[in-house]
């Protein structure tokens, strides 16, 4: 038996492990470090419908136990990834995840329509949260109505399950898991970075061009576990959990609070080998908890 | 491209907050000069992402190779402390380095280097001489206190240094003293401030030339887009990345 299997819409996962969406590309430098059928599935690199250059540089900055980025969905655009990217991907036995995003409404249904059609890609991950751009991205994922209508636009033409990813930024986390859900979502990723800012010692002024950028690593963890948690509490669509996950024992603690799966972002920068290290940590994990196979833990936080 | 826990051999100070620390290890044998290595400087979680540096000097006999850097932010001052039999991650060989190619057996070479750019240059020097390439250095630096290698790149061929505040030898930018000797020279490679790097390619627009980048780099490897540069009309990319594709390039490539 594989103690670490899991099914969730669209994805048979034979681990809960993948790298989250931005912190991987479309997984070419990755696979010269290790084989990508180590992966439970792996979260591509946001598309958008036409390419996208992204922000000025400095694009990132490091802070206490994690980082500041605003990259901007730079991407070289949906025909490109569905030619290129995705065709070289099929090589490997892996679930894609593909994260689509866009402007306004129509750009993300026609990334979706299009890309859902792609043979690999198993699921979409709705981007509405992507702080680092001054339109779409976050402005879709702040409002539950806008949410939810957007979630059903783009539910209407997907071909495979799709999976909102939620914003930190918001009142109420719990409001927009609910909307999408209502709005027909297969499941949830969660937490995209929170805002933040880093100022320069000397200037004064912030480090990255863009002024703001999203806060990712360990840093954010306890606001990720604490989302997780009550948005599991809300909704019957499965969450797949992301937040400053580094080690093994994190993988847990999401599973705990809630998530079915996990997903690895900053930790690739970091250790380039941290996602298949993961994957073999777990089993004396499970030992240690005296369990037998992996979903047993999901959501054990409430019971 | 590997990842390995790398044994410190020996760790100085050789100016004002400017170390050199010599690492051992197996990927030394990949190295080439001009690529550089991303460094995590703890297991800890804090300072978090890794730092990259340039490969200064390699010894493919000894399995060791020398980085000089600057003890500024809180990853290199960590680094800093490293002593004798401790242990540093490193990541590496990363990215394209100096074509030694582009000269031959009896051509000049100019090396032009800018403070904390001027490392990488003296791996480049050494493995141009052993090539039966003329070597030409000019390197500038702030002030007398955070200049090193002087008596090194003597060893190796005609060398200039120069400071802004003229506390040590000529007084000025590299640009000041290329302006006085006016060098002959077949190829120049540099590695140095931006603004270094923009007046040595109008100041040579007839030359062929090596440019060295420096950006914030996350991942290290190509996959996070943090560290993109904006090309020429003369290259057919839109955009290059400073860790995979670089760092160095070609003159006129990325837009200055």
């Amino acid at each position: 038996m594989n103690r670490l299997a899991m099914q969730l819409p669209g994805l048979d996962l034979r681990n809960p492990i993948m790298p989250a969406s931005g912190c991987f590309g479309f997984g070419q430098e990755y696979a010269k470090l290790y084989d990508l059928e180590k992966l439970g599935a792996i979260m591509i690199k946001a598309t958008t419908e036409e390419p996208r250059r992204g922000n000025p540089t400095p694009r990132v900055a490091e802070t206490a136990a994690g980082m500041l980025n605003a990259i901007g969905l730079q991407n070289p655009g949906l025909e490109h990834v569905m030619n290129n990217e995705l065709k070289w991907l099929a090589q490997y036995d892996v679930p894609i995840i593909a994260n689509v995003a866009g402007s306004e409404t129509a750009d993300y249904v026609e990334v979706a329509k299009r890309i859902s059609t792609a043979p690999n890609v198993k699921a979409l991950e709705l981007n509405i949260s992507c702080p680092n751009v001054k339109c779409g991205g976050i402005q879709f994922g702040t409002d539950p109505q806008t949410a939810q209508e957007l979630t059903a636009a783009v539910k209407a033409v997907s071909q495979v399950p799709v999976y909102v990813k939620l914003s930190p930024n918001v009142t109420s986390v719990v409001e927009l898991a609910k909307a999408v859900e209502a709005g027909g979502a297969d499941g949830i990723t969660m937490i995209n970075t929170l805002v933040g800012m880093r100022l320069d010692e000397r200037t004064g002024k912030p480090v990255i061009a863009n002024k703001t950028g999203g806060l990712s690593g360990p840093a954010v963890k306890p606001v990720a576990i604490r989302m997780v948690y009550e948005v599991y509490n809300a909704v019957n669509i499965p969450i797949i959990g992301m937040g400053g996950i580094t080690d093994a024992q994190d993988v847990i603690d999401f599973m705990s609070a809630g998530a079915s799966a996990v997903a690895v972002g900053t930790a690739n920068f970091v250790d380039h080998f941290v996602c298949p290290n993961l994957v073999e940590a777990l089993p004396a994990k499970l030992d240690a908890l005296g369990v037998t196979h992996i979903s047993e833990i999901i959501g054990r936080s409430h019971r | 491209m590997q990842q390995e826990r790398m044994k410190v051999v020996r760790q100085a100070q050789i100016a004002k907050n400017i170390y050199e620390i010599t690492l051992r290890g197996q990927i030394v044998q990949d190295m080439s000069p001009g690529q550089f290595v991303h460094i995590r400087v703890t297991d800890a979680l804090e300072p978090l992402l890794r730092r990259p540096i340039s490969i200064a000097n390699v010894n493919k006999e000894l399995s060791e190779f020398t980085m000089i850097y600057r003890a500024e932010g809180r990853g290199t001052q960590v680094l800093a402390t490293k002593r004798e039999e401790d242990q540093v991650d490193v990541l590496g060989p990363i990215g394209n380095g100096f074509p030694l190619d582009a000269v031959k057996a009896g051509d000049t070479a100019l090396l032009v280097g800018g403070g904390i750019g001027v490392p990488p240059l003296y791996e480049l020097s050494k493995q141009l001489n052993a090539k039966g390439v003329k070597t030409i250095h000019v390197m500038g630096f702030q002030t007398a206190e955070v200049c090193f290698y002087e008596n090194e790149f003597l060893a190796l061929g005609e060398t200039q240094y120069v400071t802004v505040d003229g506390t040590h030898r000529h007084t000025g930018f590299v640009t000041d003293v290329l302006n006085k000797f006016q060098p002959e020279f077949d190829v120049f490679y540099s590695c140095g401030p931006m603004p270094m790097l923009r007046a040595l390619e109008a100041y040579y627009p007839d030359k062929p030339g090596y440019l060295s980048f420096e950006e914030r780099m996350g991942c290290g490897i190509g996959a996070c887009f943090a560290c993109v540069c904006d090309t020429t009309d003369q290259d057919e990319r839109d955009y290059v990345k400073v860790c995979s594709d670089g760092p160095v390039f070609p003159k006129g490539t990325v837009a200055l």
